[in-house]
């Protein structure tokens, strides 16, 4: 059975190509999917007959307990048989129906057969959430087949309409499945309905799944989606309203109806909503001008019924329902494939248009004919043999019982009145209405419907072998008396004077309501449409007043609400959490107070300032002050980074700055920027005093008390900062160099507007190759504009000193402060001081390379570092000693992780020399070009 | 251990000051805030270990070492801090070079549902409404877009 299901999702998946390959007939190989499945049902008929479940369990999840767990009794033969078969047949006419070149035909064919097999999935199920996944693989489908027109409006209203609604009673169905599951468990149908649990939660359980099997079934009331669902393509009109979704929800009120058809909120919520869905939908059937939503509300009526039917909850009702079942899908499905002949063959459906249809098309009539003649209950019919069943299983019930076959009676009286309407509609010559020009139907276009029809006629004469084959899923219901049989003649029974009497009605209202006067005066009485409107609406409507209030938008606000909660929270946890470290020191020496004292007032002056250079200036001052307090803590590698890491701030701002406005923009409001340094304030003072109690309460030896000791003996260095760095954090430091990669790739790419101009990262002449007049050293470039020449040449004279002292730096920073970072910043502020000077070519000339290479190097080099040491047997980034002796040099002590150095090193340079090309470099030339298209717009 | 009041009181100021200036809309404050509002996240860092000596092997005894390890965090942090500034440099230029301001907006999608919860509407879609105005629709969005714009700019 697994099998089954996985061919039509590998028809699914090579349909498309198929439909590329051959056009429409492509959709005749698609249709094997499903035909194979009615095959394959019919051959295990025998079995399923005496009373042998086909069984099949995969194992799915097992540590969940979850198994593909699948079972066909009879009613899941049923149903497979009309879900293989009617899928096949539609799928056949479809082949006909579409065009070739139709747009979206490959995509259809996939979603329809993937829908079979959904349905096929679900109906086979024996485990609850199986059957739920299914369930809601046949709502997404529908939802893509109801929209197979994304261009039309209201074919996407109509597919949301129904994927919320049935989706909605899906998760109302799950939700009992797990109560009934939880309870059991287990999830098998099987096992599930011999654990039943009592009282109100079994109740509740069964209230849930009805809700569920309603809403698929478009029962009242949520009959609206159903008809809504005809803005699909006619096919998937058929399969939907004839075997599948919709009928998802009665086989699942078949399927458990034996089972909790004593359970209080059972019958009288099916035997209710179900009449109420009836009389709505015939009512509705009989005003409507189209055809096809004439059938629609006629497939919503018989739904009531067969809720009705199976609701009875008697052996005999369960007969009458299932041949009901059978005989609605071979009738409703034939129907709606005419309707679609009529709609190809004159171009529209509009009964007021159509007329004398059935004499230039008889054989189409007479299709169309015997498929309304059982929706209509008249012998030989399938349809009259179900409904006959249904109402003798009625006459002999309670009083209940006898109010429900009053409706249903009635129910059928409709049911006659509007098929007249339909077959009087479609095909009969009206008065004034000139008759309908119509192509000729091709045998191939009408064989599928034909199929169906004479399936209906075949089944209504081979009633007592049809019972045979339904009886085993009606005596799950416990019957005394010996049960009802499906036949043809009974003999004169009330039963069929009943019968006679919807007929006589049927026929009587059918021309009461030809006359316009009277059909204007019956106006539905509820719309459930504009229920699910107003619920939509709602939620909408909650969204934006929700969104709207949460989701401002402006960045200041989503920090204010952050930080207020900062201040709240943990601010207010400080103040109540209590004993505050009564014992503090002022300093650790007074030069900290000096220290402390310039950074206050450099940042509170900043806060306040006007001018951008003025702001940015004070910034660089506390940052300074910052660098003194590390110095006097007791961190002199952090002191030296922090004094390089301003230095090459101040660097970029001004690169930067040079091109902004001196001043800020205009400041807000007073009373906002008032709330700004309140929120401030705040804020600064629970960090603070958070700081005031961490530091307090910090009484746990510090993990780095073994750091010097490690650091010499594994790391093979006496700066423990630095070995923590390169050694004993170095993961740490692996993100980080890879986050200043991502940073300065970032810049590069926010500067240079495309990416060819990605090229100018490496922004030398003659793309890279030394030219032919090189400058000889010392020689000052030609194109500096108003660059002082003294400074180029003493930076020239400079910088193969700074750049030595950034290496020294790099490889003594394991033993004496220095390291990667600061060797890179060092040899970074060489670079910058010879861009400041000369411009960028005398950048070229000090860094030819690209800063994308001198990146990828240093992360190259350091990840190669870390794989090395893992390749020769230790952990990643793990480092080794190596002592020998070198001639002249004498001692070396080297340790691997100088290499890790080295890629720090190389991206702290690479950095660097991306933002001098970028903010610096690539700046001045957009300026300069932009400067010169100005000057020569006023030359013009 | 005991808290130094000095440190206290300067992450107290930084902090305060680098929060109201990150609450501006002008993307160079942020920038500057973010920069002290850093400075004071590290020296915040620096008070979870105690001072003393440099931490180097033989300089310093090493019961009299200051502790390295929240060092090593804050030497990370201040090289972060670089790139992230540069990239906020960036930002700050490219927005002013495109837009003539540096000033971060208020998100405009953002903006017009606050416009809709304003005007107790709903966002039209398939659900409501029966006439296909899809085109007028579109129209009206670009005028609200237009008017929240500059309503952006002024807040």
């Amino acid at each position: 059975m697994l099998a089954l299901v996985a061919v039509h999702a590998l028809a699914a998946v090579i349909a498309p190509g198929l439909v590329r390959l051959w056009g429409r007939n492509a959709l005749y190989l698609v249709a094997l999917a499903p035909g194979a499945t009615l095959v394959w049902a019919l051959t295990n008929t025998s079995g399923v007959r005496g009373g042998e479940p086909v069984v099949e369990t995969v194992p799915w999840v097992p540590q969940l307990g979850l198994e593909l767990a699948l079972r066909m009794g009879t009613l899941s033969w049923l149903m497979v048989v009309l879900v293989g078969g009617v899928g096949a047949l539609v799928l056949a006419y479809s082949a006909r129906y579409f065009h070739t070149g139709d747009a979206g035909l490959g995509r259809f064919a996939a979603v329809f057969v993937a829908f079979a097999g959904a349905m096929l999935g679900l109906v086979i199920s024996d485990d609850l959430l199986l059957l739920y996944v299914f369930w809601e693989l046949t709502t997404v489908f529908s939802y893509l087949l109801i929209g197979y027109d994304p261009v039309k409006r209201a074919g996407r209203r109509a597919a949301m309409q129904a994927l919320l609604v049935t989706t909605l009673g899906g998760l109302a169905m799950l939700a009992g499945f797990v109560m009934l599951g939880q309870h059991a468990g287990s999830y098998r149908w099987s096992e599930v309905a011999e654990n039943l649990p009592g009282g109100g939660y079994l109740a509740v359980a069964v209230v849930l799944i009805l809700l569920g099997a309603l809403s698929k079934s478009a029962i009242f009331p949520f009959s609206f989606w159903l008809p809504g669902a005809m803005a699909a393509p006619t096919p998937v009109s058929a399969y939907l309203h004839a075997a599948a979704m919709v009928k998802a929800g009665v086989f699942l009120v078949a399927l458990i109806g034996p089972a909790v058809a004593e359970v209080t909120p059972w019958r009288p919520v099916l035997l209710v909503t179900g009449l109420i869905t009836m009389f709505l939908g015939g009512w509705a059937a009989l005003r409507q001008v189209d055809l096809k939503l004439l059938l629609a509300y006629g497939t919503v009526s018989q739904l009531g019924l067969l809720m009705v039917i199976l609701g009875g909850g008697t052996r005999d009702a369960a007969l009458a329902g299932v041949a009901m079942v059978l005989a609605h899908a071979l009738f409703k499905a034939t129907l709606f494939l005419t309707v679609g002949i009529v709609d190809h063959a004159t171009g529209t459906r509009d009964l007021r248009e159509l007329s004398g249809l059935g004499r230039r098309s008889p054989a189409l009539a007479v299709v169309a004919g015997l498929a309304a003649a059982s929706m209509a209950g008249l012998p030989p019919m399938a349809g009259f043999v179900a409904k006959e069943a249904a109402l003798e299983a009625l006459l002999h019930g309670g009083t209940a019982d006898l109010v429900v076959l009053a409706g249903v009676v009635f129910g059928s009286v409709l049911t006659v009145a509007y098929t007249l309407r339909y077959l009087w509609g479609a095909f009969a010559v009206k008065d004034g209405i000139p008759a309908t020009e119509a192509r000729p139907v091709s045998w191939s276009f009408l064989a599928p419907a034909a199929v169906l029809a004479i399936a209906g006629v075949t089944v209504g004469v081979l009633a007592p072998a049809v019972d045979r084959l339904l009886a085993p899923y009606a005596d799950l219901y416990p019957s005394a008396e010996p049960g009802y049989h499906l036949a043809l003649w009974h003999g004169l029974t009330p039963a069929l004077g009943l019968s006679v009497l919807a007929v006589a009605g049927g026929v009587g209202l059918f021309q009461l309501m030809r006359r316009e006067r009277v059909r204007a005066t019956l106006r539905l009485p509820f719309d459930g449409a504009a229920v699910y409107r107003k619920g939509i609406g709602l939620v909408d409507r909650v969204a934006v007043e929700l969104t709207g209030a949460t989701q401002r938008g402006s960045l200041p606000f989503y920090l204010g609400v952050i930080l207020v909660v900062l201040v709240l929270l943990p601010g207010g946890a400080l103040v109540a959490g209590g004993p505050w470290p009564q014992r503090f020191h002022l300093w650790d020496t007074p030069l900290q107070g000096v220290a402390a004292a310039v950074v206050v007032v450099a940042a509170v002056m900043a806060a306040r300032a006007l001018r951008r250079l003025t702001a940015m200036i004070l910034v660089g001052v506390a940052g300074y002050g910052i660098a003194l307090l590390f110095i006097l803590h007791g961190a002199p590698d952090l002191a030296l980074t922090q004094f390089l890491v301003e230095t090459v701030t101040i660097v970029m701002f001004v690169l930067v700055l040079r091109r902004l406005p001196a001043k800020f923009s205009e400041r807000p409001i007073r009373s906002s920027r008032r709330g700004r340094v309140a929120l401030g304030v705040a804020v600064g003072t629970v960090t603070a005093g958070m700081a005031y109690v961490a530091a307090g309460a910090r009484q746990a030896v510090p993990i780095s008390v073994d750091f010097p000791d490690g650091a010499v003996s594994y790391g093979g260095g006496k700066n423990v900062v630095n070995v923590t760095l390169v050694d004993i954090r170095a993961w740490d430091t692996m993100g980080e160099i890879a986050v200043l990669v991502v940073a300065a790739t970032g810049v590069a790419s926010l500067i240079f507007r495309h990416a060819r101009d990605l090229d100018r990262r490496s922004d030398i002449p003659g793309g890279g190759r030394a030219e032919s007049t090189r400058p000889r050293w010392l020689t000052t470039g030609a194109t500096a504009r108003a660059q002082s020449v003294i400074l180029q040449v003493i930076t020239r004279l400079l910088f193969h000193a700074i750049m030595l002292f950034a290496i020294y730096l790099l490889f003594s920073g394991h033993n004496a402060p220095g390291g990667g970072f600061t060797a890179g910043l060092v040899a970074g502020l060489a670079l910058a001081v010879r861009y400041l000077a000369g411009g960028r070519t005398e950048l070229n000339g000090a860094a030819p390379v690209d800063a994308g290479v001198v990146l990828g190097a240093g992360l190259f080099v350091a990840v190669g570092t870390g794989v090395a040491a893992m390749l020769l047997g230790g952990e990643f980034l793990q480092s080794a000693l190596l002592d020998f002796h070198l001639p002249l040099l004498g001692h070396i002590h080297f340790v691997t992780s100088a290499f890790f150095d080295v890629g720090v090193f190389l991206i702290v340079v690479g950095l660097v020399l991306d933002i001098l090309r970028s903010l610096g470099a690539e700046m001045d030339r957009q300026h300069e070009t932009e400067d010169d298209e100005v000057r020569e717009k006023e030359l013009v | 251990m005991t808290p130094n009041l000095t440190y206290v009181i300067v992450i107290g100021v930084l902090v305060a000051a680098g929060v109201t200036l990150l609450l501006e809309r002008s993307l160079t404050r942020v920038l500057m805030g973010v920069i002290l509002l850093g400075n004071g996240a590290n020296l915040l860092l620096l008070t979870g270990g105690r001072a003393g000596g440099p931490p180097i092997v033989g300089t310093t005894p090493q019961e009299e070492m200051s502790d390295p390890l929240p060092q090593a965090m804050i030497l990370t942090a201040i090289v972060i801090t670089l790139g992230m500034t540069a990239f906020l440099l960036a930002l700050a230029y490219r927005s002013w070079h495109l837009n003539g301001h540096d000033e971060v907006q208020d998100d405009v999608e953002d903006r017009r549902i606050m416009d809709l919860a304003e005007r107790d509407e709903v966002p039209d879609d398939d659900v409501d409404g029966d006439d296909d105005d899809d085109d007028e629709t579109e129209a009206g969005a670009e005028r609200t877009l237009a008017g929240t714009v500059d309503s952006g700019r002024a807040g």
